[in-house]
């Protein structure tokens, strides 16, 4: 016979403002199987718990209901409470008459009967639950690291510093990211790339990481400390181990200064085979499929490349003797790598001011001019052009006929906090960093005015709104509180139109030289990624923390952390310091070898010989589980015969989700802590 | 390779729903957009028995009134099988559309202009404006035209209603539309860089404050004339009538000198086709449109 306990809390005003606790615990009390009933002003404070640990002692309690909050929110609290009485856990139950009550509704009288009735489901379940036991599973401890930014690059070197090895994988030819693209960062007006260059080389150089750039991650599998990771080498037809990164084959190359380069967003250009930016790692160079005229001759052709007489000159320019570090004939490999934990940090895109690409989400703003004038740049392209390595060498030139601007319009907001154009999120860094760009424009052109339209100026954060006066004040530069509702060129210059919210009145300016400060987005294919992890993702395709306050830098799947600005718009302070908080993470689980895990998997029921199991072998489970933990078990006899086989849960892949239950056509299938009888109960309860 | 005079005529009937402007003011809309259907072989039907779309007073001050006169037409249109239909003027496009979608989203407004109109309208119409028109039918006009518009230098203008409102309409950029200069581009025309493309002529205003319409067709058509335009292509007869009816007037108020035609895309894309100038109308506008040698 149980011996339950029931505890309801009062959660100050929260709960009992609508329910009338004493009366519930009255009613309680007469539920079969309740020895003991009590309400309480905070059960999770500190003598509240008490009050629990005192009554399963004293009572000798096998089963304990505790009605308050959402389990999400103390499960863990009350069940450690049960242990440390001498309860299983896993007796311990919680019924929700906080979030799923009394917030809800207005009506004592009902609230004050569902509280009654919530509580009575969740005796009649406690009366069938069972002792279980946590599973323990092994820890790999190695990391996998996904993008080479500087949040990827910060989380890879803190885990790998601690001793543990880090795999790290890049998808573009070099690591850096974002942040080597920019010139100065606010609030300091630092050189970005001095301060992140001997981060790359350290991140590359370091004995613990294995770097992996030009590289894609495939597919990962397993769960929390027992990860496959599968990573794809894109080939770079390059032989890096042979390469010195000399540079010959990039000057050889005849469409050299002929393509766009990424890293410069198109202002300055690259040929076939290149090195991404000076001081790129590794700096060795690879080549562009897609344009080498090799490569291209030969798909026409439909022919092997390395049968292909077209071009050539970077092989031959190649001074690496007697094999060429050229090698066309690479192909993509595929590795596989076992690893106990993942930082995602694969960073945002930035949306270019346009008009949207197919498949994009943003109807975007082509009055802006972004695809039609030259002269209409986004703010990645002006850190670019005040870059000392930059397609000026630093000189703020136009880009349509090289001349200095001297009147130059900076609009902010372009894409954010904008429903109907584009995002409804504030991207966060565009007010510091234009406050940067006129500043900077400013300090490069004497005599230039730098006229910045702004909707508001957010600058909270340390130094950032001193650096926003400072660009007002001491640099002139003019803010207009209003929007631009229209960039047109008339006569070699822009015509900017827009409006003085503050005067009331519409404005035109003739600039030479248009920043849009625009929106930062999520990763074109964030949401592919984010399955790849089973990681959650929300509307605008961010990446989701597990907690928006109290879990930031943990994703909803166990074992996968996210760093930077994959989850959100951010800085790059913040960016580092979620880098090195999920990497502190990373290290707390691998500060133990084994891992316990809670035991709510589902378990394929195992029955006397001859039957063995009333599991068929349909294996309908194996195709519904979405965590891939349903493996086959051939059931031998002691002859060694193999007589039937059947479905065994992976109990370290389980994720608990229930889905191979309800699959299951035998009903061989049951989850622990919520098994048919235990469900059953809180129905007929009702 | 066909020639363009032995292409087969088309046998496609597109619905027609001219409006009162088109058999009113704008005359020469309604001529030239029947000229061009005719050269390209399409059969214009206009929608039989179709009412007023309720545009400017209308909508403005009854919506319910709003949402039946256009649901009629579309219904009627529907009764005839006309499941495009070409809306030559954009306050007429843009009640149709706007009363589809209300009827679509809002099944209570359905139920309620179907009893009023005593017709049932289950939906499948799509109207369209004359820029989509030509555009749809690009392949056809540019297998007829020889030199086209030998290199006329139009600024095409599309006032605030072809493209507004946006979720409505759903027709190309909202703020900075293109595709009435892809048209002129295939007519074989110079597009001009031009500023005002989406800018108000002063619209409704032409009678009840035509102070406000000076001031504002002024800026378009200087901005044209300085961008180089020696035509104005519109598809508005709002904007056609403010820009070339009150141009003598913008003139004489601002003492200067403009003189720029302002033509519909119709009329264009017919003297693209080699049709003649009295099919399309051309001399019923204010500031008539001299003949360019060739």
């Amino acid at each position: 016979m149980s011996r339950i306990g029931v505890f309801i809390c009062h959660c100050g005003e929260n709960i009992a403002a609508t329910v009338d606790c004493p009366r519930v615990a009255r009613e309680a009390a007469s539920m079969p199987g309740v020895v003991h009933s009590v309400d309480y002003e905070y059960l999770c404070s500190d003598p509240g718990q008490s009050l629990i640990k005192d009554a399963i002692r004293e009572h000798r309690l096998s089963g304990v209901v505790v009605a308050s909050c959402s389990p999400r929110m103390h499960e863990t609290t009350f069940r450690r409470a049960a242990a440390e009485a001498g309860l299983n856990p896993f007796r311990c139950e919680m019924a929700n008459i906080r979030e799923q009550c009394s917030w809800v509704h207005a009506d004592r009288e009902q609230a004050t009967r569902k509280a009654v009735d919530l509580i009575r489901m969740m005796v009649h379940k406690v009366a069938r639950n069972e002792s279980l036991c946590p599973i323990k599973v092994p820890v790999n401890k190695t990391a996998l690291v996904v993008g080479g930014g500087i949040a990827g690059i910060q989380a890879a070197l803190d885990i790998a510093n601690a001793g543990h090895r880090v795999i790290l994988v890049e998808r573009e030819p070099s690591i850096g990211g974002h942040m080597a693209q920019l010139s100065e960062t606010f609030p300091t007006l630092d050189c970005s790339q001095c301060i992140l260059t001997p981060r790359m080389v350290e991140a590359a150089s370091h004995p613990n990481i294995t770097l992996h750039v030009y590289s894609e991650i495939e597919s990962l599998t397993g769960f929390i400390g027992n990860f496959e990771v599968k990573i794809r080498n894109k080939a770079k037809s390059v032989d890096l181990g042979l390469c010195t990164g000399c540079g010959a084959c990039t000057l050889a190359c005849p469409l050299a200064g002929r393509i766009g380069n990424e890293f410069d967003r198109g202002l300055g250009k690259r040929g076939a085979v290149y090195i991404p930016f000076p001081q790129a790692v590794p700096h060795k160079p690879v080549i562009d499929r897609a344009k080498c005229l090799r490569f291209q001759a030969a798909q026409k052709k439909g022919i092997p490349v390395q049968d292909c007489s077209v071009c050539g000159k970077c092989a031959d320019a190649c001074p690496i003797a007697p094999r060429k570090a050229i090698d066309f004939s690479q192909e993509d490999v595929i590795i596989t790598e076992k690893v106990g934990a993942v930082v995602i940090a694969t960073g945002y895109e930035l949306y270019t001011g346009g008009r949207p690409r197919p498949g994009d989400r943003y109807a975007g703003c082509g009055e802006y001019g972004y695809d039609d004038y030259p002269d209409v740049i986004n703010g990645m392209q002006f850190e670019r052009l005040a870059s000392a390595s930059g397609p000026t060498q630093g000189r703020i030139l136009r880009p349509s006929d090289g001349l200095e601007p001297q009147t130059v319009v900076f609009v902010k907001c372009v894409g954010s906090r904008d429903n109907a154009k584009g995002f409804t999120y504030c991207s966060k860094v565009c007010c510091m960093y234009t406050a940067k760009h006129a500043m900077l424009y400013r300090h490069k052109v004497h005599a230039g005015r730098a006229i910045v339209f702004y909707m508001d100026v957010r600058s909270p954060g340390k130094g950032f709104d001193e650096f926003v006066r400072r660009a007002i004040e001491d640099d002139d530069a003019c803010y207009i509180r209003g929007r631009v509702s229209k960039i047109t060129r008339e006569g070699g210059k822009l015509l900017v139109q827009g409006a003085d919210t503050l005067s009331g009145e519409q404005v035109e300016v003739m600039a030479d030289m248009v920043v849009l400060a625009t929106a930062m987005t999520a990763r074109h294919d964030a949401d592919e990624l984010a399955r790849k992890f089973r990681a959650a993702y929300d509307k605008d395709c961010w990446l989701t923390e597990a907690h928006p306050k109290l879990r930031p830098v943990e994703s909803a799947t166990a074992g996968v952390f996210l760093a930077g600005a994959c989850q959100g718009p951010k800085d790059i302070p913040d960016s580092v310091a979620q880098a090195s908080a999920a990497a502190g993470k990373v290290l707390v689980l691998f500060s133990s070898d084994e891992l316990q895990r809670e035991p709510l998997v589902a378990r394929v029921n195992r029955t006397a010989p001859p039957q063995y199991s009333t599991c068929t072998g349909c294996f309908a489970c194996k195709a519904a589980c979405p965590a891939g933990a349903i493996e086959v078990e051939d059931i031998t006899d002691k002859a060694g015969n193999t007589v039937k086989s059947v479905a065994r849960v992976n109990e370290g892949v389980c994720q608990g989700c229930g889905t191979c239950v309800a699959a299951c056509r035998s009903g061989s299938i049951e989850l622990c802590g919520f098994t048919d009888e235990q469900v059953f109960a809180q129905i007929d309860a009702l | 390779m066909t020639l363009p005079n032995q292409t087969p005529r088309s046998t496609c009937t597109l619905g027609y729903y001219p409006g009162c402007a088109l058999h009113g003011t704008s005359k020469e809309y309604d001529i030239s957009v029947r000229a061009v259907a005719a050269e390209l072989g399409q059969e214009l039907r206009e929608i039989e028995d179709w009412n007023c779309c309720g545009a400017s007073a209308g909508h403005s001050t009854n919506r319910k009134l709003a949402a039946c006169l256009s649901l009629r037409n579309l219904a009627l249109a529907r009764q005839q099988n006309l499941k495009t239909v070409l809306t030559p003027c954009p306050l007429c496009s843009k009640q149709l559309l706007s009363a589809a979608a209300e009827v679509a989203a809002n099944p209570q407004v359905r139920s309620e202009a179907e009893q009023t109109i005593e017709m049932s309208f289950g939906g499948g119409v799509r109207a369209i404006n004359y820029i989509q028109y030509c555009t749809d039918s690009l392949d056809a006009i540019s297998s007829r035209i020889g030199e086209g518009l030998r290199g006329l230098k139009a600024a095409c203008y599309y006032g605030c209603l072809l493209t507004r409102p946006p979720k409505v309409v759903q027709f190309d950029d909202a703020e900075h539309p293109t595709s009435m200069e892809n048209v002129v581009r295939a007519l074989k025309g110079e597009p001009v860089e031009f500023s005002c493309k989406t800018d108000c002529c002063g619209g409704g205003f032409t009678q009840s404050h035509p102070e406000a319409v000076l001031r504002l067709s002024r800026k378009i058509l200087e901005n044209a004339k300085a961008a180089g335009a020696e035509v104005i292509a519109v598809a508005c007869p709002m904007c056609q009538v403010n820009l070339d009816m009150r141009q003598a007037a913008i003139e004489k108020r601002y003492g200067i000198s403009l003189g720029l035609p302002i033509v519909y895309l119709s009329q264009l894309a017919g003297l693209a086709l080699g049709i003649d100038r009295k099919k399309l109308g051309l001399g019923l506008h204010f500031v008539s449109m001299p003949e360019r040698g060739a």
